[in-house]
């Protein structure tokens, strides 16, 4: 695979246990800076856990355990020294299911930066953060449509406004990644193509890892492509094959892959 | 009118008339079932309001009990009350709602804290007796606290604790995964997403299910005659230390005696007990209404 831009994060043998079972086996993969990488595959191929490694938000889990390394600017954000708040901060996560706080759309994208304390004396001003929720909501692709009400419940807004609005929390802290678990899948095909033209903008100045069930979606906005299935013999998720996305989709050299993207199974 | 026609077959309407005649008698038995509390309690209401409607008066609530019908009154009771209750939810609620955030937040999913949560739901079954018992041998013996209404308001803590957790706790874990999820991924520890979160939207039901504990510990009895509260108090409470009385003791206490006039005034008693334990209730019911966040 012919890389142009710079590697900002890799992905070394990574292997997922929940309790017993395995959940992702062996998966190494390199995610270039400033473009969107969609991960696709058929249902519980363990794409979402392979997502959340990303952010360790799968220790979250009680019972999983992570193996591997994850090189972020090459450090290990799995080795002993490396808080996992320092790793969230950095790389920021939008869910499937939109999930505003039930507070003002101001505080919901004002609170990160303030309990982070990224001001250098770690106070914000008032006028500071009202620019800092502007410039996050303009990103977002939100701040017509809300500026009028920002004190209004972030519950207030349709489906694809309360997506966006999740997307303008998460890039309020810049963090240079941001991971999306099926951004749109819980949205209209209206809101759901907004989420996209977002998510291509928001490439010029982030890293996308986007999960998708949707393959149309995945062809129309992601520049790199990995396909996940499961192994046959013992029901873990494996990386199938990784490229460009016109590739995956036009030319695939796995025919896993081919018949995915087909429409054969999954 | 044939039996081949469709929709008019007579034994089945015969069968369905006999189904329809079950429902009904179902829907009497149930019916009956609800008016039988509501006519309970309406006759108490009643019965209570026609004894004591006379004998509620200022001086109830400003004179101290006294052996003179008409000079008597729930000063102290009430005085007492008060300050059981504040004293109460002050140590009750921390310790509660501290408890339910470990249990659901923080405690794993091992044994003990499996353990630790059927000893919470046996607590909650305890005869109040028992915790009387308790409080007389811990609190007015070994910390010589005395009779005092601090020793009643511990004795009165740990009686609503798991009132408390058990409400808390539910009110926790209504709060969606998600909500924390969200947190977690925007760089929060664990104990901002508890303090900026978890807590403030549980807020209401932790609350409501307070309130609902301090209405129970308004009407508690038992405990407090175990611990010694006295009947006669003829003084104001100054402090956490002072001996003290309930509402619920003075009206038995006057309920025992021989005159009918102080069964008048345990009545009016009954009134301002029940007005109070009502208003409880309905804040509780208003808190869960309006404040409670729908996910």
């Amino acid at each position: 695979m012919t890389m142009e831009s710079k590697i900002v994060i890799q992905v070394n043998n990574v292997n997922v246990w929940y309790g017993p079972a395995q959940a992702l086996k062996d998966v190494s993969l390199k995610v270039p800076a400033k473009k969107i990488t969609a991960i696709i595959g058929p249902s519980g191929c363990g794409k979402s856990t392979f997502l959340r490694c990303f952010n360790r938000m799968n220790e979250l889990v009680p019972t999983a355990r992570t193996e591997g390394e994850v090189l972020y600017h090459g450090q290990n954000i799995y080795a002993n020294e490396v808080n996992p708040v320092e790793v969230r901060r950095r790389i920021g996560m939008v869910f499937q299911k939109p999930n505003p706080f039930p507070k003002s759309i101001h505080e919901n994208v004002a609170w990160a930066a303030r309990i982070n304390h990224l001001q250098s004396n770690g106070r914000w001003k008032n006028t500071e953060l009202e620019q800092l929720v502007e410039t996050s909501l303009r990103k977002a692709a939100l701040w017509d449509e809300v500026k009028d009400k920002l004190h209004q419940s972030g519950l207030s807004l349709s489906g694809g406004q309360q997506q966006r609005l999740c997307i303008a929390r998460a890039i309020a802290i810049e963090p240079e990644i941001i991971l999306m678990d099926e951004p749109a899948s819980a949205l209209d095909p209206i809101a759901s193509l907004k989420i996209e033209e977002l998510m291509r903008e928001l490439s010029k100045n982030y890293t996308i890892i986007v999960v998708t069930h949707n393959m149309q979606q995945a062809a129309r906005v992601s520049d790199y492509t990995a396909f996940f299935t499961l192994d046959e013999a013992d029901r873990a998720g494996i990386l199938v094959e990784h490229g460009p996305s016109n590739q995956i989709f036009t030319n695939p050299r796995d025919e896993r892959t081919e018949g995915y993207v087909t429409g054969r199974f999954g | 009118m044939s039996l081949n026609v469709p929709l008019k077959d007579r034994a089945f309407e015969r069968q369905l008339e006999i189904r329809t005649r079950k429902g009904k008698i179902f829907e009497l038995a149930a019916l009956l079932a609800v008016l039988t509390g509501m006519v309970v309690l309406l006759a108490l209401l009643i019965d209570v309001t026609v004894d004591g409607l006379t004998w509620l008066r200022p001086g109830l609530f400003t004179e101290f009990p006294s052996r003179f019908p008409d000079q008597a009154g729930l000063r102290s009771a009430l005085q007492g009350t008060l300050w059981m209750i504040v004293l109460t939810a002050i140590l009750a609620f921390p310790l509660g709602v501290g408890a339910a955030i470990y249990l659901e937040e923080y405690g794993q999913e091992n044994r003990l804290a499996r353990f630790i949560e059927i000893n919470i739901a046996n607590l909650a079954g305890v005869p109040s007796i028992i915790y009387g018992l308790l409080g007389l041998g811990l609190f007015v013996r070994g910390l010589e606290l005395g009779r005092s209404v601090l020793a009643g308001s511990l004795t009165m803590a740990l009686l609503v604790l798991p009132i408390i957790i058990v409400a808390s706790r539910e009110a926790i874990r209504a709060v969606p995964r998600s909500i924390r999820l969200a947190a977690f991924a925007l760089g929060a520890t664990q104990w901002q997403a508890i303090r900026y979160h978890v807590l403030p939207y549980a807020m209401p039901g932790v609350l409501t299910g307070t309130i609902l504990a301090m209405s129970r510990a308004i009407g508690e009895t038992a405990p407090l005659i175990t611990i010694g509260a006295l009947t006669y108090i003829a003084f104001d409470l100054r402090g956490p230390l002072d001996i003290f009385t309930v509402l619920p003791i003075q009206i038995f206490n006057w309920i025992s005696l021989p005159q009918e006039e102080f069964h008048g005034l345990a009545a009016a008693g009954i009134m301002i007990l029940l007005v109070v334990l009502l208003g409880m209730n309905s804040l509780a019911i208003v808190l869960r209404l309006r404040l409670q966040q729908r996910w």
